[in-house]
């Protein structure tokens, strides 16, 4: 039967040479191949110490960004955690008093945010559905942890410090949003 | 002077033990490198500087380990079995010449611990001996991988050592002596065997991978299926000890092959050390190592390089074609030395 694609090959038995059959030879080739590749360089990386280079838009740890004053985008409009199809994101939500104005850009925030990171599949999806540029996945890796608890991430580790910003530049949509 | 004899003999065996275990420790750290490079990978490294301790880490590791033994296996067997393995291992090297004698405090003091006039035969039979421990530790186990293993181990032993023993037999007509040293001797400066008998040498060679079991006649302890074969059921140092034994034979089988066909201690130009005892010494004892390490190599470099025996094609390999060729080179090599001899 004629083949779709060109990918067929024709197997064949037929019986071994002497030469093939005496197999050394075979052998030989064989251990020229392993010891040439003794001399080449190695194709892994040492990881801990150094790290491969992610694609732009690596979807890694999540951030919680902070605006140019230094409040926290968020708005705890819980639009993320509807659009999250692991259910890793749960959230509370507050008024925001006047003493916390230089705090939170909003008038509701989110007084507790977490992502548990076992549940999180690193869709990117809760960045889609955020309307505030408030969280993004970043190409920062979550850490190994030797307890379940541990990878719940409150805003503790989520929100980003205000003197060390986390750059999302690569992630960012062009064109479409602008910023609020 | 009889004193000093028993203390040289004493210095040797404790160094000689140190080193076999010391060179056996080093060997695992070697073959999960060089399996690192031949993969493309790194390979231990994280243990020291490039890994030099991984030994340390991993004898450690044995020690720290559970010490099982199954409830219906048989207690004083299942202890003896990793004990035959290692002693077995470890007592070959004691007929083994090291290099020449060296002139030390007035005297001369050989570096071979038991030089007995029928020391191939010695080597021989503990080689034999050496199944015994795989084949107690697989039945003590009371588990059918493991006497699966240990009947593989003891079948491809049998049939193995009879090609390994033909091969043998032409080196001995050619040196005319069963004495190790006189062997050596015999293949003075460049006149190694190798050169008269390559064909003998190949034999060997596979020979001495099976007696080891190492790839590709691994077949006892073959992972995919018979789970660890004869060691299945033990674990912590008797685990331990089995590994180790492995390496240890792979050192004294090197060893021996060195001196069978390699010249052992003999390298082209040790005439001009004559006036210089001690320093020929050392330089043939360096010498003697590094052939030795280079044979190891190529044990390891063949184990990361071909698969693994089917049983049946191990069974062919031994009975249908290596022993046909030791014999028949067995039966030219004697022609051949009748003839230089003026038999006829």
């Amino acid at each position: 039967m004629e083949s779709l694609t060109n990918r067929k090959v024709v197997v064949s038995d037929k019986p071994m040479t002497f030469m093939e059959k005496l197999y050394l030879p075979g052998i030989l080739k064989g251990m020229l191949v392993t010891f040439r590749h003794i001399l080449m360089r190695r194709k892994t990386i040492k990881y801990p110490e150094e790290t491969r280079e992610f694609a732009p838009i690596y979807r890694g740890m999540h951030v919680l960004k902070r605006d140019e004053q230094g409040r926290e985008n968020c708005t705890a409009c819980g639009l993320c955690a509807v659009a999250c199809p692991a259910e890793a994101i749960t959230m509370t939500s507050e008024e925001r008093t006047n003493a916390d104005k230089h705090l939170y850009r909003e008038e509701k925030y989110a007084s507790m945010y977490e992502i548990n990171m076992l549940r999180c599949i690193f869709c990117g999806l809760c960045e889609e559905a955020c309307p505030k540029e408030a969280i993004f996945l970043t190409d920062r890796l979550v850490p190994t942890q030797f307890e379940r608890g541990e990878f719940i991430y409150g805003k503790d580790k989520l929100v980003e410090p205000v003197d060390h910003r986390i750059d999302i530049t690569k992630r960012q949509f062009t064109g479409k949003r602008t910023t609020l | 002077m009889e004193t000093f004899f028993w203390i040289d003999k004493l210095v040797l065996v404790v160094l000689l033990f140190l080193i076999s275990l010391g060179i056996a420790a080093y060997q695992t750290y070697f073959e999960r490198k060089l399996a690192g490079w031949i993969q493309d990978r790194v390979g231990p490294d994280r243990a020291g500087p490039f890994g030099i301790l991984q030994p340390i880490a991993d004898g450690v590791k044995m020690f720290m380990k559970e010490d099982f033994t199954p409830a219906n296996a048989d207690k004083w067997l299942f202890i003896l079995g990793p004990g035959i393995a290692m002693f077995t291992s470890l007592i070959t090297s004691a007929i083994i010449p090291w290099g020449t004698d060296l002139q030390l405090f007035g005297r001369s003091i050989s570096l071979q611990v038991a030089e007995i006039n029928i020391g191939i035969l010695f080597a021989f039979g503990i080689i034999s001996i050496g199944v015994y421990g795989i084949m107690i530790g697989g039945w003590a186990s009371n588990n059918k991988y493991s006497l699966f293993g240990a009947i593989r181990a003891s079948s491809q032993m049998i049939s193995y050592e009879l090609a390994m023993g033909i091969s043998a037999i032409t080196i001995i007509m050619i040196s005319g002596s069963l004495d190790l040293r006189a062997i050596v001797e015999s293949q003075h400066g460049m006149n190694w065997n190798i050169f008269y008998q390559p064909v003998a040498f190949l034999v060997f060679f596979i020979c001495a991978l099976a007696e080891t079991n190492r790839a590709p006649f691994d077949l006892p302890e073959c992972e995919n299926e018979l789970i660890g074969g004869y060691h299945t059921e033990y674990s912590s140092m008797k685990l331990g000890l089995f590994l180790f034994s492995e390496y240890v034979a792979m050192f004294v089988s090197s060893a021996i092959m060195a001196i069978l066909f390699f010249g052992g201690y003999n390298f082209p130009g040790m005439d001009y050390f004559t006036d210089s005892p001690n320093l020929l010494s050392i330089l043939s004892v360096a010498v003697f190592f590094t052939k030795i390490f280079l044979l190891i190599f190529v044990f390891m470099w063949i184990r990361w390089t071909i698969p693994r025996f089917r049983f049946d094609q191990l069974m062919h390999l031994g009975w249908k074609v290596l022993i046909p060729i030791a014999l028949v080179n067995m039966v030219i090599t004697g022609f051949v030395v009748a003839l230089y001899e003026h038999w006829f």
